[in-house]
């Protein structure tokens, strides 16, 4: 009612100003405030996490870095993440250096070389892979991988076992290793890379692969110059991604993964822990004080991710400049 | 596409609706079986013993231990069906955090896998109001099995020191001259031991060490504690999953609650004690452990310490018991009755045999008339 009388009366002297409706100003208090709420959300996680995080690092009667053991519960409390950051970081890159290049191939076998009766269920087959829960995965790789990759591991062994990398201590163990995690991990990060990649094979422009071919360039030459020089900075978020999903999985490592404070070059041996297997088996029977220690080894877990998509997001930029496409 | 869309959203109603048509089933269900057991009157006390109710209404919320989680389950559903206006709800949290949420008040007992530690009961007597504090109650004993996986072998004699030096990794192959003794005539094989513990931490790895060390102080120098201090050896995520990999791994070894045991048809290692015969895991055996045990608790606490270098003739010496902690005096009036009615049926020899087929181990007689007298002069 009062609307209507005001605009009434109004309309001249403000018919040069932006006309501001009711709706205008609500929608924008709301959208303003959803924004401004999601940053008071995650300021007052970060700083909870960062006060037990601390609390729990300053009564730590072990080196917080570099300690082996995870013992938060006892008095008094002795705990590191050596032992977890190294298993963490190396089960996840034996997964992107098994997954990042069947990925893209499989990605380019879609987008370039499948016909296209092939293609398309080929490429709902990797949807469907993305879409199993990761428990799942965990199951048959302790079930079934686990006692199928001995073979491998005893070949390993025999004729790499010089380098180190791949002696295995005792021969007869089972392979339930970083190295056997890290291969579970590499299927299980397979459709994200695959997907991504497909999608940023599809983007690369028409005229630059008729360019090339008009050149005389092969398949494969067409690929190597005008496909994958595009592709590069999607196949790196792709692979930044995957490498995020592997950091952080949890319950397939923690079902398959023999864990112990063991740090080991030889990835063969049944040894070692990430960050989430030990939040996971730990949690349920932890003190007040075992669960702040849990957060700050969370916390690390947060900070080593936060690096790697920084990173990545570096590369990304600096290629986007001569990546040989339209930067 | 819009075809395509349409019947997307059909199949998506299709799905609700056969969800939800489900639920109504199971709803139903569980109706039913409850109008036919309080039809049946008469077969529903026999099964659940004599239950008296606390009459009024109550809502009682506990939490903790998930070693007697099992047990729980049967109990809360018997007494639920005897008493319909009591609403009994144990969330097996783990012990820390049955322990935790008890101590704030939020609980009216707690199961756990430890007595309470001093402090804790200093604590307690701000949620017990009017001079009470929280006690421990045994209640529900369990043997820790210890499984193998050796083809060809099956009756397996080892004794404390032997099996402290099988999970410290000092002991490595099956034909150790200290495995040939306790075996006379057993052929072993020469395999390689594959030592199992659990990942992640757990109250049988707190009773299994306790045991060792115990037992055999000279091979087994560790403090027990819930997360397993041993060199070497693999691991495996819960008791199912220990079992799992004794399960398929020729020369394995592992520690797991009896009932894993029976449930994956595991030969399970019988214990050289000093008693004339080596003692096999059973409820039997483990109840005459838990017999054997000492009285540590103070006051109206009955907190039992284990003697685990035992040489009583069968007496099972790898056994846990598993505790309610309630308040002396000064229980919620709200709860009280109810929290009473409930653990005087547990503790109860009806309430007790229904361990056994379990796999748990029923409370001896002398322990369950202490138990008994706390909980009667509970307030």
């Amino acid at each position: 009612m009062t609307l209507s009388t005001t605009n009434t009366t109004i309309p001249p002297p403000k018919a040069q100003k932006v006309v501001t409706q009711p709706g205008d100003r609500i929608f924008l208090g709301l959208s303003r405030g959803s924004g401004i709420l999601l940053l008071v959300i995650m300021a007052a996680i970060a700083i909870f996490l960062t006060v037990r995080a601390v609390h729990a690092i300053s009564h730590d009667h072990g080196n917080f870095l570099s300690t082996f053991e995870w013992n938060a519960d006892q008095t008094p409390p002795v705990f590191g993440i050596a032992v977890l950051a190294y298993g963490t970081i190396i089960s996840s890159v034996i997964a992107m250096v098994i997954a990042v290049p069947i990925g893209v191939g499989i990605a380019l076998f879609i987008s370039h070389y499948a016909p296209r009766r092939l293609a398309s269920p080929l490429a709902y087959l990797v949807d469907l892979l993305a879409a199993v829960p990761s428990i799942v995965y965990g199951l048959w790789g302790a079930i079934y991988l686990v006692p199928n990759l001995q073979g491998l591991n005893l070949w390993l062994n025999e004729y790499l076992g010089w380098t180190g990398i791949f002696h295995k201590t005792d021969p007869s163990s089972s392979a339930r290793s970083l190295f056997t995690v890290g291969i579970l991990l590499a299927i299980m990060v397979l459709p994200i890379i695959t997907n991504v990649s497909r999608e940023v094979f599809r983007q690369v422009p028409k005229a630059h692969e008729e360019a090339a071919l008009a050149l005389g360039a092969t398949r494969w030459e067409v690929i190597r110059m005008a496909v994958l020089p595009f592709a590069r900075s999607g196949i790196i978020s792709a692979s930044m991604l995957g490498l995020g999903r592997a950091l952080g999985e949890t319950m397939a490592v923690a079902i398959v993964l023999s864990a112990s404070p063991q740090l080991t070059i030889h990835l063969l041996d049944p040894a070692g822990g990430t960050f989430a297997q030990n939040i996971a088996a730990k949690f349920g029977e932890a003190t007040d004080f075992g669960r702040d220690a849990l957060i700050a080894s969370g916390l690390v877990l947060f900070v080593i991710t936060l690096l790697v998509n920084g990173a990545a997001r570096l590369i990304i930029a600096r290629r986007k400049e001569y990546s040989g496409a339209n930067a | 596409m819009k075809f395509q869309r349409k019947s997307r959203l059909r199949a998506l109603a299709f799905g609700a609706a056969a969800i939800s048509g489900a639920l109504v089933l199971t709803a139903c269900g569980s109706d039913n079986n409850a109008g036919t057991s309080s039809s049946g009157g008469s077969s529903n006390t026999a099964a659940a013993g004599n239950i008296t109710c606390a009459g009024k209404q109550a809502n009682l919320l506990a939490s903790g231990s998930t070693a007697q989680a099992n047990a729980m389950q049967v109990w809360v559903k018997n007494y639920m069906q005897a008493c319909p206006n009591t609403q009994i709800n144990y969330k097996p949290t783990g012990s820390g955090a049955g322990q935790t949420e008890f101590l704030q008040g939020s609980t009216a007992f707690a199961g756990s896998d430890s007595a309470l530690k001093p402090d804790q009961i200093a604590q307690s007597k701000q949620v017990c109001p009017g001079g009470g504090q929280a006690i421990d109650l045994p209640m529900v004993g369990g043997a820790i099995a210890v499984g193998y996986n050796l083809p060809g072998v099956s009756n397996l004699v080892l004794d404390a020191p032997t099996l402290a030096k099988i999970f410290n990794a000092q002991i490595t192959t099956w034909n150790d001259p200290a495995i040939k003794k306790l075996n006379p005539g057993v052929t072993l094989p020469s395999t390689s031991i594959q030592a199992f513990h659990r990942s992640d931490s757990s109250g049988t790895t707190d009773n299994f060490t306790a045991y060792l060390g115990g037992a055999a102080p000279s091979a087994w120098s560790y403090p027990h504690d819930k997360a397993f201090k041993g060199k070497g050896g693999q691991s495996a995520a819960g008791s199912s999953g220990v079992a799992a990999q004794v399960k398929q791994t020729p020369g394995a070894i592992g520690y797991f609650e009896l009932s894993y045991a029976t449930a994956d048809n595991l030969p399970t290692v019988k214990i050289n004690t000093g008693a004339s015969q080596a003692v096999e895991a059973s409820s039997a055996t483990a109840s005459k452990a838990i017999a054997t045990a000492k009285r540590v608790g103070t006051g109206n606490d009955l907190a039992l310490k284990f003697d685990y270098a035992t040489n009583v003739e069968g007496a099972y010496p790898i056994t846990l018991v598993t505790y309610e902690i309630v308040c002396d005096k000064g229980n919620k009036p709200a709860t009280l009755g109810a929290t009473k009615s409930f653990l005087t049926y547990i503790a109860s020899d009806a309430g007790q045999q229904n361990l056994s087929s379990m796999g748990y181990a029923p409370l001896p007689a002398e322990i369950a008339t202490e138990v008994r007298q706390q909980i009667n002069s509970l307030s």
